[in-house]
């Protein structure tokens, strides 16, 4: 139906000129050379993509991947019995799932500062432990990794709790009473059946925190103070201060890379279609 | 025109399957018909080849003897109730009642809903959107909507399936008794071989993208065609390759009278339906049967030697 | 079982919640320190005397509305159009706009301008920033309307074209009214999402368009200031009141 046709248009120029096109000049960047005042320049060189191979850069990409897994493991442990209380609760569920999402949905940049509010030297919780005496010096809980990680939990601990949910939700309320009834306690139940069987959810969960993670960078620059730099802050740092864009691009390419495999094996495992 | 509605040897392929093999089928004008048979059988995809919705592959769509094949559905005059009743949302009752007659820009638009409201019972409920009606009232406006627009067929699919038993029972006289008031020629689709057979002047059985045959209800339940016709529409024993029905199969305790058409066997259990009993034999020959027996008769014991025997006009035999 | 679960979701609400409430709460401590003088507004009204957080707020506001227009109308169309026919490229190119991490997105939209300037001479303006917003908002009002679009179901159309409307009227009288209530909601989270958006902000704004995510970043860099609890307080009660009116609209 041509009128089908139309309706997509928006979209491909969309796709084309704000997606593809900015894409394809990064990947172009990342073969040339920086030039003498930042930007770019002849000549093509792979060079850039072996300096990704140093060390330092290498640690870099090693850090961004343990904090990624262990905000991501965190987020599961901390989300699955929140899950388990909203699936479990009688009346209201849908009233505590809006409360799990309700900072979500308020802005990531005030969500991040309030923390800044919190563990800076002169923020709430050094205050109150100082009055109260158990401390005598402000303790230094800001503008390090633990900061860090703990910001990104708390940005992306709803994005295990609903997929976790969605699936303890599907569940047949049967397979608990089953257990009960050949014997298993509470706790078994939860462990030997439940949460297996939440493993849908649980992937789900794990992939929508882990790959935001993997990219952060507004968390590390203001939690971590500039000391904790993830590939996000490296990419930054390289297209602002450093001017160097070919290498800046081939950070994002492989940033990208990363990001894009992970969706494609994700993918492979669901059925229900997101779009 | 004698017939309102005929399909010519109608084939629809599908990448992978053949949906339709070959439909050939006569609707007569002003008629209840219906297209019986199990899921799969294509009976939903002959529906929308009339309507509209899918083109066929090779054949005819004829109505009012005119090919129809390819034109869209709303150059059709056919109009379709869906299963789901598909009733707009964001429209009160009479506002969907009303749409197809907007669409042509009719004459008389208040008058003729007003008539199919009182027609279908809704009277008063006209300005309730689809969530503030019950199921029942949903598919009254379903009707409604199409039955306004006065089509040449009126198709339903499945339109009772959503309805809780009793009150399928009921739609299903106030459907036939719409029908007749209205005198427009109803095409309704369904898996159910009772509803089929309570409402229809002409049914027809389909399986596996075939028609296996075309009759009134009476027709194609005592005269079967064949096994698969027989079996569809009721319960069937077979005897030595002869089918009889239950209800025309009689059992009593083995009396040594001789008789021309009957078997003999062993009782291997007995269900009280309420409305009769029910008595399973395994006969000698080691088919197993189910007769009927009246509510008041002797209760027969499992292991009772018995006969069961029929008249010569209840049997069904195929070649 | 039930009770220890009970109890760790009221201490895991608290996690949730403390940290903003607490925020909220300080913006009206009339001291500047951790510490609890008196209740007052002073922040509040410094900041708004602040010409920076006004100017800030001003062009977040035009930005967001245009970004929302462009990217609902583009992205309801697109919902509507894979609906009736599937393009794996379409939708693989959506999904992998989602995951693509923000600062990759502002720092290719960035290469993209700066490239383009070399022909035309134009500079970084609120319009880039229209642009990036517009990018990186279509994906989410796509989901939105084809969810929307997976629930009304093919049926309403067929049902109208049955009744004599054409492909183009069933679309407008019939599937289109039946959206609205998805295409509100979208239209409130492209809202929501171009509002507070810093990363991608940051890398394609002009020196004149800053948007007040910028500014709050900026001062949050300089040091504490409870003006920016004031604002925080401010903007989450905003998004909080969209979001439940998206939530409603989307039930409806």
């Amino acid at each position: 139906m041509r009128l089908r046709s139309w309706f997509l248009f928006p979209t491909w120029v969309w796709m084309t000129v704000l997606f593809l096109a900015p894409l394809a000049i990064v990947l172009a960047y990342s073969l040339l050379t920086r030039g003498t005042y930042g930007g770019v320049g002849q000549p093509w060189t792979l060079e850039n993509y072996s300096r990704l191979l140093d060390p330092l850069y290498l640690a870099i990409l090693l850090r961004s991947f343990v904090m990624a897994a262990a905000a991501t493991a965190l987020c599961l442990l901390l989300g699955f019995p929140a899950a388990l209380f909203i699936a479990r609760a009688e009346r209201h569920r849908n009233l505590y799932l809006q409360l799990v999402m309700l900072p979500f949905w308020t802005s990531f940049l005030v969500r991040t500062y309030a923390w800044m509010f919190l563990l800076r030297d002169t923020g709430l919780i050094n205050t109150m432990l100082l009055k109260i005496g158990i401390i005598h010096g402000p303790l230094p809980l800001l503008y390090n990794d633990g900061a860090v990680l703990l910001g990104l939990v708390y940005g992306y601990l709803p994005f295990t709790v609903l997929p976790i949910y969605a699936t303890l939700e599907r569940m047949d309320p049967a397979l608990a009473e089953a257990a009960a009834d050949l014997g298993a306690r509470p706790w078994t139940t939860v462990l030997r059946v439940i949460a297996p069987l939440s493993k849908p959810g649980i992937i789900a969960g794990a992939v929508l925190v882990f790959i935001p993670c993997l990219g952060a960078y507004l968390t590390p620059d203001l939690l971590g103070g500039g000391r904790t730099v993830l590939v996000g802050n490296l990419v930054q740092n390289q297209f602002t201060t450093a001017r160097d864009w070919p290498f800046g691009s081939v950070v994002s390419i492989a940033l990208m890379a990363l990001v894009t495999v992970l969706l494609w094996a994700f993918l492979r495992t669901r059925k229900e279609p997101l779009v | 025109m004698e017939q309102i509605l005929e399909l010519r040897s109608l084939v629809k392929d599908y990448p992978g399957q053949r949906a339709l093999a070959g439909i050939s089928l006569a609707v007569p004008r002003g008629s209840f018909f219906s297209l019986v048979g199990p899921s799969g059988c294509g009976k939903t995809t002959t529906l929308r080849l009339i309507a509209g919705f899918e083109q066929p592959t090779s054949g005819d769509v004829l109505l009012n003897g005119e090919a129809v094949n390819h034109r869209k559905p709303y150059e059709r005059n056919v109009s379709t109730v869906f299963q789901s009743y598909a009733l707009f949302p964001h429209l009160t009752a009479q506002q969907n009642i009303e749409f197809g007659l907007r669409q042509r820009r009719a004459a008389d638009i208040e008058k003729r809903v007003k008539s199919v409201l009182a027609l279908v019972g809704l009277a008063g409920k006209e300005n309730r959107r689809p969530a503030q009606l019950s199921g029942g009232e949903r598919q009254r406006v379903a009707l409604a909507r199409s039955l306004v627009l006065q089509p040449d067929v009126l198709l339903l699919d499945e339109p009772l399936a959503a309805l809780d038993p009793k009150l399928r029972k009921q739609m299903r006289h106030e459907l036939k008794a719409t029908q007749r008031r209205v005198g427009i020629t109803f095409l309704l689709v369904t898996h159910d071989q009772e509803e089929a057979m309570s409402m229809s002047d002409q049914v027809a059985v389909m399986n596996e993208g075939r028609i296996e045959q075309v009759g009134s209800p009476e027709d194609v339940y005592l005269r079967p065609r064949n096994p698969f016709v027989a079996g569809f529409l009721g319960a069937v024993n077979w005897i030595g390759g002869v089918g009889v029905r239950p209800e025309a199969t009689r059992v009593a305790p083995r009396d040594g009278a001789g008789r021309e058409r009957q078997s003999f066997g062993l009782v291997t259990g007995s269900v009280f339906l309420g409305n009769c009993v029910e008595v399973f034999v395994r006969l000698e020959s080691g088919e197993d049967v189910v007769a009927q027996a009246p509510r008041g008769s002797s209760v027969l014991q499992p292991g009772q030697a018995v006969q069961v025997c029929w008249d010569a006009a209840e049997e069904m035999k195929f070649s | 079982m039930k009770r220890w679960l009970a109890v760790y979701a009221v201490a895991f609400y608290a996690f949730l919640h403390l940290p903003l409430l607490t925020l909220a709460a300080f913006s009206f401590n009339s001291s500047r320190f951790t510490v609890w003088d008196h209740f007052s507004l002073t922040w509040y009204r410094a900041m708004f005397h602040d010409p920076q957080i006004l100017a800030g707020t001003w062009n977040s506001v035009v930005i967001a509305i245009w970004a929302t227009t462009i990217a609902t109308v583009a992205g309801t169309l697109c919902a509507y159009g894979l609906w009736k026919r599937e393009s794996r490229f379409i939708t693989g190119g959506l999904y992998l706009s989602l995951i693509t991490p923000e600062i990759v997105t502002g720092i290719s939209l960035l290469a993209l301008f700066q490239w383009i300037f070399r022909w035309l001479h134009w500079h970084l303006g609120l319009y880039t920033v229209v642009l990036a917003h517009v990018a990186f908002s279509v994906p989410y009002v796509v989901i939105v309307v084809s969810a929307r679009l997976r629930t009304i179901g093919p049926t309403l159309e067929e049902a109208a074209m049955d009744l004599g409307a054409n492909e183009w009227q069933a679309f407008l009288r019939v599937t289109l009214p039946a959206l609205l209530p998805g295409i509100i909601a979208a239209a409130l989270l492209a809202l929501t999402v171009s509002f507070d958006d810093f990363v991608i902000t940051s890398m394609v704004a002009g020196v004149d368009s800053e948007t007040l995510p910028m500014v709050i970043y900026a001062m949050a860099r300089r040091g504490a200031s409870p003006v920016i609890n004031a604002i925080s307080a401010l903007i989450t009660v905003g998004f909080g009141v969209l979001i439940i009116l998206s939530e409603r609209v989307r039930e409806a």
